[in-house]
């Protein structure tokens, strides 16, 4: 091993850290492992999750904004990815090559919660969350009963992700992947995010928005930023989601869906970007496997009652129940994985 | 110690803002005709006032006189009735505390505001930030950072450098009140509110609060609401006497504290 390439070792062990390195291999041998239907079903799936509920995470965690819109920001990109790209439902669907439907997917997600911001951003708690909520609900029947851009009911289906260099993405290993990549992205994004400038200040519009206008801060546009960046994060997971469907339609921005991804956040822990993704699997293992032991109707009854029985005894979810045993033994091993 | 933290180096370093070294000798602060009125309660009655540039002066009397409404005027905490606001002669009525804040203007509570969350540098690397730009980096600051350099500086000025690391939250009262008027201290400020920066402090600590404001740059301007007339009397220059929303009275600080009427209204309704 040469000098620099031990100095490299060096610095990636101190920024990233041997639990993140730990997480990370296990991440990246999962579906050599894993069979195609846990690598796309549970993992994909979970990431996908994951990643809109970090957007959630960003915002709850850093700024203490409870956005319940963040699911029809996803929505909105994973219709675009419909409209502008192909599908077979014979409306729309533009066919336009996959590396201009998804900039403009993402950045149309990013403007949308940019706009979401700038309306809730003035209110806070119980309002904002009213607020965000009169959103979801307005865009999910929006795009029920509009045929013109969403097809109503309907919606679009035989969306395909793209073949980029010669490898299918629609195969589970390169799709596993590719979610992989984008939620990790995501997720150092948001870690660094934190003690950024821009992070220290949302921080500090959490804790005392009165005092950060004293000093000089804008509280008002510091939120409505944070929700652009939140969006680029959301509009990002809606183009998964759509590719990870192969459809999209009201039922996929419906306010079932927006209440599990509040689960999911709160369930996996909003203090640290990684519960997300914790929850996301709890939640993803859950409703694959719930079937084999209780019937379908009785799903939503056992969610909540894991959802009440991880907030009775630890509020910051699953993460916070981590931490609590890395206090009591040696923190050495990893034992959360995605 | 409290008389070398003037942040040289800010001086050499930072561009400031052009209204920053506007104003001449004209007064820092100017109120016309300021009033406020929450429904039926008028708390402030056209309060006509005037700061010149590195003036102290502090306001006393009783509760509900109206001074911390009088401070919340002209940081623009709400909107006033009527009046005017000028800073450094220019009209800031309608303008949001922020911008206010970013011409010069700086304030403390009464009740410490701070971020509980982050750690005491974080803070004041904020207060700092905040007047000097960049708010919306989403980088991490270099260690050569303008601000962050300030803000070390400042933790030294308010002997907060060994707690820089520390939690706000866990801090002990005491240390919540340096940090408060630390935070309010960022980048030579042209005139700073002081809202009862004794409140709470053990007889030690008032002495070195007042050490810290008798050290404050002689170019700095402050106005100090204290019920404490041994801090008041000997930081001010001059005294100002609120009763019932209306500036009372005002003076030098020994004269207004033999005034008679002062003194039956202030210490009346104090220990009466």
């Amino acid at each position: 091993m040469s000098d620099a390439s031990s100095k490299l070792m060096d610095q990636l062990h101190t920024q990233v850290g041997v639990k993140h390195a730990a997480l990370g291999i296990t991440l990246l041998i999962y579906p050599l492992v894993a069979s195609d239907f846990f690598t796309f079903q549970i993992g994909g799936y979970s990431l996908i999750l994951g990643t809109i509920a970090l957007s959630l995470m960003m915002l709850v965690g850093y700024g203490g904004i409870v956005s319940l819109a963040q699911l029809s920001v996803a929505g909105l990109a994973g219709y675009l990815v419909a409209i502008l790209g192909e599908n077979t439902s014979g409306v729309h669907g533009f066919g336009w090559p996959w590396w201009v439907v998804v900039p403009t997917a993402i950045a149309a997600a990013t403007f949308f919660s940019g706009i979401i911001g700038a309306v809730a951003a003035r209110t806070d708690g119980i309002y904002t969350i009213m607020i965000t909520l009169a959103i979801s609900v307005v865009f999910f029947y929006f795009t029920r009963q509009n045929y013109e851009i969403f097809n109503g009911f309907t919606g679009f289906s035989g969306i395909k992700p793209p073949v980029i260099f010669g490898v299918d993405l629609i195969a589970p290993v390169p799709f596993y992947y590719l979610c992989l990549a984008v939620a990790a992205s995501c997720y150092f994004a948001v870690l660094y995010g934190k003690r950024s400038t821009f992070g220290l200040a949302f921080q500090g519009v959490r804790d005392n928005a009165r005092r950060m206008e004293a000093l000089g801060f804008s509280p008002f546009l510091h939120r409505v930023f944070a929700h652009v960046l939140a969006g680029v994060v959301a509009g990002m997971a809606g183009v998964l989601l759509v590719w990870f469907g192969g459809r999209i339609s009201p039922g996929t921005v419906g306010i079932n869906v927006t209440i599990d991804i509040l689960v999911i956040a709160v369930v996996g822990g909003i203090i640290h970007p990684i519960g997300p993704f914790v929850g996301a699997l709890v939640f993803v293992l859950l409703e694959t496997f719930a079937i084999d032991f209780i019937v379908p109707e009785r799903f939503n009854t056992l969610i909540g009652l894991v959802f009440l029985t991880i907030i009775f005894f630890s509020p910051n979810g699953l993460v916070g129940i981590w931490d609590r045993i890395c206090e009591s033994i040696t923190p050495n091993k990893k034992g959360e994985g995605v | 110690m409290f008389g070398t933290f003037m942040l040289q180096h800010a001086d050499k370093t930072v561009r400031r803002p052009h209204y920053a070294v506007r104003g001449g000798l004209g007064p820092v602060l100017e109120l016309r005709g300021v009033s406020k009125a929450f429904g039926s309660l008028v708390a402030l009655a056209e309060i006509d006032l005037k700061i010149m540039p590195g003036e102290r002066c502090a306001i006393l009397g009783a509760n509900g006189a109206g001074k911390t409404t009088l401070f919340n005027a002209i940081s623009g905490d709400f909107p006033i009735s009527s009046g005017e606001v000028r800073l450094l002669g220019q009209d800031v009525t309608s303008l949001p505390t922020h911008d206010r804040v970013r011409r010069g203007l700086r304030r403390t509570y009464q009740i410490s505001q701070l971020f509980g969350g982050l750690s005491v540098r974080e803070n004041m690397y904020l207060a700092c930030r905040g007047i000097l730009g960049r708010r919306f980096s989403v980088l991490h600051p270099k260690a050569s950072d303008v601000a962050l350099k300030a803000s070390e500086d400042l933790l030294h000025a308010v002997k907060l450098y060994d707690q820089g690391d520390a939690l706000v939250a866990t801090l002990s009262h005491g240390q919540q009140r340096q940090l408060e008027i630390g935070l309010a201290l960022a980048h030579n400020p042209n005139l700073i509110l002081f809202d009862e920066p004794a409140a709470g402090l053990s007889p030690a600590e008032r002495g070195d609060l007042i050490a810290i404001l008798q050290s404050l740059p002689k170019q700095i301007a402050f106005v100090l609401i204290e019920h404490d007339m041994d801090v008041a009397l000997r930081v001010a220059d001059r005294v100002i006497m609120m009763h019932n929303g209306e500036i009372f009275k005002e003076g030098l600080p020994e004269d207004i504290e033999k005034d008679a009427a002062v003194q039956e209204l202030y210490l009346g309704t104090h220990h009466g």
